[in-house]
């Protein structure tokens, strides 16, 4: 799905040049469930906007979805990361002062699809996050772990090829940190490929892979568990609400 | 995508309700204040007879004292206006398809209704050729005919507005009206005609409402009718009797004519003519200044009478500056609202709009900004335009907005706003997709 060679990324100010990725190669599978873990500063951040092409890096290659996507213009790089990317952030970052159907709708319309066909998704997504209910409320009426389900729904509705979290739990208690990451291993189980940034070891268990980052390489990586350990898998486009009860 | 736009506009413009309402003020009064010097403008410098202007042509003959010029800054030009004898003697040498000499006066008319008083009317006394050189519209009836310029026949022609005093709007063709004790006879009526500026007279002010009525320029000697009008005198001369004074060198009657054509063989002609007539005079003993007559068509006489005044022109120049400073100003606040609105458009960017689809959003933005401060400054140009009528007490009516300024006017606050955009919009493009997870 994504292999990434000797991936380079300085940054400059005037005072410091700050490498954040050293030579970075990883290869990631389709359908896989990547936790991305290392100490604050080693280049997580750093290298999720990579992959999620929000950042340019110096050196290396990149292919993503079997294209190369290394030296794309900016215009390029809007319409990939729209088609074949979903961001889940650590802050949630909806709009407030639009509702969650609006939301939802922000990456479908720079999508240019059919009124119908953005409803329909949209529609879908909330259903799968246990909020079809909540549509025309705002953010600010949602508890935090909400929240971010209908950033989750934002990023499935697109159907992408691989979602992007970094730090998805970060800012949510334990046990929305867990129904969160239920939420994320039945899209995974549904075949998204998924690369998690997180702190919490006990989070990055839940995932197959675990990539330690320290100081801009890959310091290791640890298969936690294969495919078949996963829990039964659950169609995404299904009517049933995945988790009606969060 | 546009509907899209206009939404978040919408929304955007909601969330700070302070500033957009700053921002529309300062689009509005911009836009009101331009709009009102330009349509005064353009009303005044308008051309009001676009069919005819190039054939129709005000005469100067240069019959001013031999000892100094008309006009001391200005010694190329002769007297604006031509003595009643001149008048008189050219209107029977006809030669041009079309001529007339006029002057202001007013009449005391006996009252048509019992309970009324009677009334001082201002009256154009003037040729037949008068109506169709100008194209005056009628709703009843007609010009007087020429026989009746020679025979110096007592008919009127009256403007709507006093058929409506007298006769309730009704036909009053053949009705009789009672001046200075002689029985007039009504031949027509005109319709509202106001053409602005009243190029025909701008001697007498070229915004000024049209005269009541219309009476027979040969009817001037048999009713002693005085001016009301400018007159200018430079000749010590005895102007005790009537007879007298309409024989002197003061130039009081302004003179018309039309020409078959605009083309510069017509108007040679016409001045060769006149020429000739000021020869025949120049051996009786006058117009012993140098040879000096000229013909104006109606955008010359315009300019020769600064119709539109330099003041006006600063004005306008300056108001459009006024605009800029509004325009710099909404640039300030556009630019401090996007910075609020960076996280945002760092997310947009995330999801996948490029910085194109970021930069027409804030266009439309400001376009919807434009719009509605173009709409309000359309109202308060109204109330600006109103305030000037009052103050310079003009006709109602003479200055207004007609659809070519409204259109004018939203086209104007758009195109500037936008323009006013397009450098905080770039700003805002520039915003990196990436910062929105960077700074958490
Ligand atoms: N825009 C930037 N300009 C300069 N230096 C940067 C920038 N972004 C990141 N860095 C530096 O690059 C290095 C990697 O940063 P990055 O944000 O990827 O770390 P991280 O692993 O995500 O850390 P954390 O766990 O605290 O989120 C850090 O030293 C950081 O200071
Ligand atoms: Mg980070």
């Amino acid at each position: 799905m994504l292999q990434m060679t000797q991936i380079k990324k300085v940054y400059r100010t005037e005072l410091i040049e700050t490498h954040a990725l050293r030579e970075l190669s990883l290869s990631v599978n389709e359908g896989e469930f990547i936790a991305v873990t290392g100490p604050s500063g080693s280049g997580k951040t750093t290298f999720l906007n990579i992959v999620g092409l929000l950042e340019t890096f110096e050196h290396g290659t990149y292919m993503l979805d079997g294209k190369d996507v290394s030296r794309l213009n900016d215009d390029d790089r809007s319409a990939f990361r729209n088609q074949k990317i979903g961001f889940i952030f650590q802050s949630f970052n909806l709009i407030p002062d639009l509702n969650l159907f609006e939301n939802i709708d922000v990456p479908l319309r720079y999508r240019g699809l059919p009124a119908g066909d953005r409803k329909q998704r949209i529609e879908n997504a909330l259903e799968t996050v246990g909020l079809a209910s909540r549509m025309r409320h705002i953010p600010a009426q949602l508890s935090g772990g909400q929240q971010q389900r209908v950033a989750i729904a934002r990023a499935l509705a697109g159907d992408p090829k691989v979602l992007l979290a970094d730090e998805p739990t970060g800012n949510l208690d334990t046990t929305m940190a867990h129904q969160v990451m239920d939420l994320l291993e039945q899209i995974h189980a549904a075949g998204t490929t998924i690369v998690m940034v997180t702190h919490d070891p006990e989070l990055a268990n839940r995932a197959e892979r675990n990539i330690h980052l320290i100081d801009g390489r890959v310091s290791g990586e640890e298969f936690v568990h294969s495919q078949d350990e996963i829990p039964q898998a659950v169609k995404l486009n299904g009517s049933e609400p995945l988790v009606a009860q969060l | 995508m546009f509907n899209y736009n206009i939404k978040l506009a919408l929304k955007s413009m909601r969330r700070n309700p302070i500033m957009t309402a700053l921002m529309v003020a300062a689009i509005a009064v911009g836009i009101g204040i331009s709009m009102t010097t330009l349509t005064v403008h353009y009303m005044m410098s308008g051309n009001p007879i676009p069919e005819k202007s190039d054939t129709l042509f005000a005469i100067t003959l240069d019959s001013w004292n031999p000892l100094r010029p008309f006009n001391d800054d200005r010694p190329e030009r002769g007297p604006h206006q031509v003595t009643f004898h001149d008048a008189e003697r050219l209107i029977a040498l006809g030669k041009a398809k079309r001529q007339t000499a006029m002057f202001e006066s007013s009449l005391i008319i006996e009252p048509v209704n019992e309970d009324e008083l009677p009334f001082e009317a201002g009256a154009r006394v003037t040729n037949a050729d008068f109506f169709s050189m100008f194209n005056v519209p009628f709703i009843y009836g007609s010009s007087w005919d020429k026989s009746a310029d020679s025979a110096a026949e007592p008919v009127v022609v009256l403007t709507r507005e006093l058929n409506e005093r007298f006769y309730g709007g009704e036909d009053s063709v053949g009705e009789r009206l009672t001046m200075q004790g002689i029985q007039f006879q009504i031949v027509g009526v005109i319709d509202n005609w106001e053409p602005t500026p009243r190029f025909y007279d701008p001697i007498n002010g070229g915004f000024q409402d049209i005269n009541e009525m219309f009476i027979p320029f040969t009817l001037t000697r048999a009713l002693e009718l005085g001016s009301n009008g400018s007159d200018w005198g430079w000749k010590s001369e005895e102007t005790t009797t009537f007879e007298q004074w309409l024989n002197s060198e003061s130039v009081w009657v302004q003179y018309w004519i039309e020409l078959d054509s605009g083309s510069v063989n017509d108007r040679d002609d016409y001045v060769t003519h006149l020429n000739a007539y000021v020869g025949e005079q120049k051996k009786l003993g006058r117009f012993e200044r140098p040879l000096n007559n000229r013909i104006f068509n109606v955008m010359e006489w315009m300019e020769y009478h600064e119709v539109v005044a330099n003041d006006a022109k600063v004005l306008l120049g300056l108001s459009f500056l006024f605009l800029l400073v509004c325009l710099l100003s909404t640039i300030a606040l556009l630019l401090t609202k996007f910075i609020g609105k960076t996280n945002e458009i760092s997310l947009r960017r995330a999801l996948g709009a490029s910085r194109k689809v970021i930069f027409n959003q804030q266009i439309a933005e400001v376009a919807v900004i434009g719009t509605t401060g173009g709409l309000i400054g359309l109202a308060l140009a109204g109330l600006g335009l109103q305030g000037i009528e009052y103050l310079y007490d003009a006709p109602a009516g003479l200055v207004r907005l007609d659809w070519i300024m409204m259109f004018a006017a939203i086209g104007m606050a758009i195109t500037s706003s936008v323009i006013a955009g397009i450098y905080p919009a770039w700003r805002v493009c520039q915003i990196p997709p990436a910062a929105q997870l960077k700074t958490q």
